[in-house]
């Protein structure tokens, strides 16, 4: 039989991802203590936290079943085009994003120019309307794909019969769409929810205040303002026990999820052909498409005449960013590949690698902080500690992305490469990296687009020398220089998607068989 | 020479059974009713399948814990003998070597091959580029530079169509066997046995039974031999 070496890559990239989760888990939990006391704030932060995720859900969800109906059962130009464009928030960065909602929603945004031409007033969405606002932006696109992928699911032939049979809409939700949905909404609900429950970098830029703090945005102020070391420690306790529990239901009502295509096939529908529902219809997805396109054209409009002569510091911060993308998208691959390979022989290298899913930025910080803090100054180790919990927190995606590659690949192959004694290097040199060039293109620029644009971590171990990107910004908005703030934006944005293709374009490239 | 000892195989319910040597050179036809073991016994001997009780010789030395890749043997299967990335030059250079650079004298060699096999000028092609005839060739070529003492053909032509299958019975007849190999080749078509192959196993319930020579054989068959020829 064939001998395999020991997987030692594959204990190395388990070692690594649990020195970037349990490890700082346990740090945090031993320094929490046994017994502490939870004050008002404290018990106010649990509260918004559960609160504004529950929305968010509720409210992504709502909007995404008519949305992802009116997908399944209409043919348009540009369909495909709002499809790809529901992928986007995996790559946009959310402080971009939460420029381009403000531009939009803001006290000076669009909106509130509008209705100051009609004499009302704007109330600006900071606060709980703000939080939600930017997680139903980055999770509508999310559940609509999650739902679409129900919707498509539902042979074509029951909605033949249902039109042979005469069924009207109503029956036909009631026999066929109601089932698929009490099927699929509740797991995407609860993963929304786990998003949701672990998204800093929203709370950061448009929550605050005691009615709007997050327990992430409470571990950073602890941090920040009183660096009260134990009190972080005990919110970051909190945080996981939150995050821990929603990720267990989550996990419990998760359905397949979906990343790449297969939503390109609409359902013909008979039913549907009423004049009243393709108004319908027709509204759900403008008002959709405009939603999503509305903030980031935004971002274009705004940045664009700010992109030339931007302070230095934004450039340099563009170049560190860059830095820790290519390391750390580098970094999730090599882990990535190296535990789906050591999948092959213990399951449970590839369930190492999906702790990530469960693992909040903060909290992560936190312990790595308390961790390293005796050690060595933490702002020297703001950009190596990024990279390394970058790649540990984009992992999940990756692996996802790899490990049924890699069994496939074995799967169809591996039989001609044992019979040619392809071992070691010589296997991944011959087989396993040019089959698997697609999807390490395609997970590469995730994590790359995803380290790009994190805001987490980093904002607890930076100073000013060495901030990336997306935290100058965070930086430039705080100090009220909102121009300066749009462009570094648009920059930071084209940087994004620019690795995102890159990446993905270079998995393509030549790849025709 | 290829000498089952006593072997012992199971996939599943299956169980297949062979103790007997065939001598090298010449082309060994194996035939039976289809889920008799035909392809269980190469898979065995090829080292995909661990055997329950038995050794696999060739030429003497035991094999039989060997990995795939460190047996004196070659393997053809019924499909996925070429990787589909790679052209036909690389997919032949693999036979040779698994290091990245072509010494002068492997890439002649692999050249010489391909031309002997007809594939000249289409050594850069992937394999999708090749009709499925010529894909057959490129595999063959990389059996022949690996130059391996014993090489298992498993049905290998089988989706090529009469004429081209028979077209490559015929190379490998003048290629492989000529150059003192011994082919042991599974078939569902006796006549491909009664025209190429010198000697024939026939494998019925599980039981493979020593190489009788092919005219002798289906001029007295046994009688499950003489069941199966009739249908």
């Amino acid at each position: 039989m064939a001998r395999r070496a020991q997987p030692i890559a594959a204990w190395g990239a388990a070692a690594f991802v649990a020195a970037l989760t349990l490890l700082p888990l346990a740090v945090v939990a031993w320094r929490a203590g046994g017994a502490f006391a939870l004050g008002a704030g404290d018990l106010a932060a649990i509260r918004f936290t559960l609160l504004q995720a529950v929305l968010s859900a509720l409210v992504s969800v709502g909007l995404a079943i008519p949305l992802a109906r009116a997908l399944a059962r209409r043919r348009f130009p540009g369909r495909r085009l709002l499809i790809t464009l529901l992928g986007a928030p995996f790559i946009v960065p959310v402080i971009v994003a939460v420029l381009g909602l403000l531009a939009i929603y803001g006290r000076s945004g669009l909106l509130s120019l509008g209705a100051g031409a009609l004499g009302f007033g704007w109330p600006g969405i900071y606060g709980i309307t703000g939080v939600v606002l930017a997680h139903v932006f980055f999770n509508l696109p999310l559940a609509t794909r999650l739902i679409l992928h129900g919707w498509l699911e539902i042979p074509a032939e029951r909605f033949r019969l249902a039109a042979s049979l005469g069924l009207d809409p109503r029956d036909i939700f009631r026999e066929l769409e109601w089932p698929m949905l009490r099927a699929v909404v509740p797991g995407a609900a609860m993963l929304i929810f786990l998003i949701c429950t672990t998204s800093f970098a929203v709370a950061l830029t448009l929550g605050g205040g005691p009615r709007a703090t997050t327990v992430e945005l409470a571990i950073y102020q602890a941090f920040l303002f009183e660096f009260d070391l134990g009190r972080a420690a005990v919110l970051a306790t909190i945080q996981f026990a939150i995050t821990g529990a929603a990720a267990a239901l989550a996990l419990a009502l998760a359905r397949q999820a979906v990343l790449g295509a297969g939503l390109d096939r609409p359902v013909t529908r008979w039913d549907a052909a009423r004049p009243a529902l393709r108004v319908q219809d027709s509204t759900v997805i403008v008002l959709g498409a405009l939603f999503l396109i509305l903030p980031l054209g935004a971002i274009v409009l705004r940045g664009l005449p700010n992109l030339i002569g931007l302070p230095e510091s934004v450039y340099l911060a563009a170049a560190r960013s860059c830095f820790v993308a290519v390391l750390s998208a580098a970094l999730t691959i090599l882990a990535a590949l190296a535990l789906a390979h050591g999948a092959r022989r213990a399951r449970g290298f590839e369930a190492v690698g999906y702790l990530g899913i469960a693992a909040s930025p903060l909290v992560i910080g936190t312990g790595l902080f308390l961790l390293l803090f005796p050690l060595a100054d933490p702002a020297r180790l703001a950009l190596p500690v990024t990279i390394a919990v970058n790649a540990a927190l984009s992992l999940p995606f990756a692996l996802r992305a790899l490990a049924p590659a890699l069994a496939e690949v074995e799967a169809r192959h591996g039989r001609l490469a044992d019979a040619l004694a392809l071992t070691g290097w010589a296997r991944w040199r011959w087989m396993i990296l040019p089959r698997l060039r697609r999807p390490i293109g395609f997970a590469a620029g995730i994590a790359a687009a995803f380290s790009l644009g994190d805001l987490g971590v980093i904002a607890l171990f930076a100073d000013a020398e060495n901030a990336t990107l997306p935290l100058q910004i965070y930086r430039l908005m705080a100090a009220y220089r909102m121009e300066d703030a749009a462009g570094a934006a648009l920059l930071l944005l084209a940087l994004a998607l620019a690795a995102f293709w890159l990446c993905d374009r270079g998995g393509r490239a030549d790849a025709a068989v | 020479m290829l000498r089952f000892e006593g072997l012992e195989v199971t996939v599943g319910a299956h169980r297949v059974t062979a103790d007997f040597a065939c001598k090298a050179p010449g082309l060994c036809a194996v035939i039976g009713p289809s889920g008799a073991g035909k392809s269980t016994l190469l898979l065995a001997t090829a080292g995909f399948l661990a055997p329950e009780a038995g050794r696999i010789l060739i030429d003497g030395a035991d094999v039989t814990g060997h990995a795939p890749g460190d047996r004196p043997l070659s393997v053809l299967f019924q499909e996925g003998n070429l990787f589909p990335h790679l052209d036909a030059f690389r997919n032949v250079a693999l036979g040779l070597s698994t290091a990245g650079r072509v010494s002068a004298e492997e890439r002649s060699k692999v050249a010489d091959v391909l031309r002997r096999v007809g594939l000249a000028g289409k050594e850069h092609r992937a394999p999708a580029a090749l009709s499925g005839g010529e894909q057959s060739r490129v595999a063959l070529a990389r059996v022949l530079v690996q130059d391996r003492p014993v090489v298992l053909l498993d049905e290998p032509f089988a989706a090529l169509g009469p004429a081209l299958r028979s077209e490559m019975l015929e190379l490998v007849s003048a290629t492989l066997a000529a150059a003192g190999k011994l082919v042991l080749l599974v078939t569902h078509d006796p006549d491909d046995a009664l025209r190429f192959a010198d000697q024939t196993v026939f494998i019925d319930g599980g039981r493979a039974a020593g190489p009788t020579a092919t005219r002798a054989l289906f001029a007295n068959p046994p009688p499950a031999l003489a069941a199966y020829l009739r249908n």
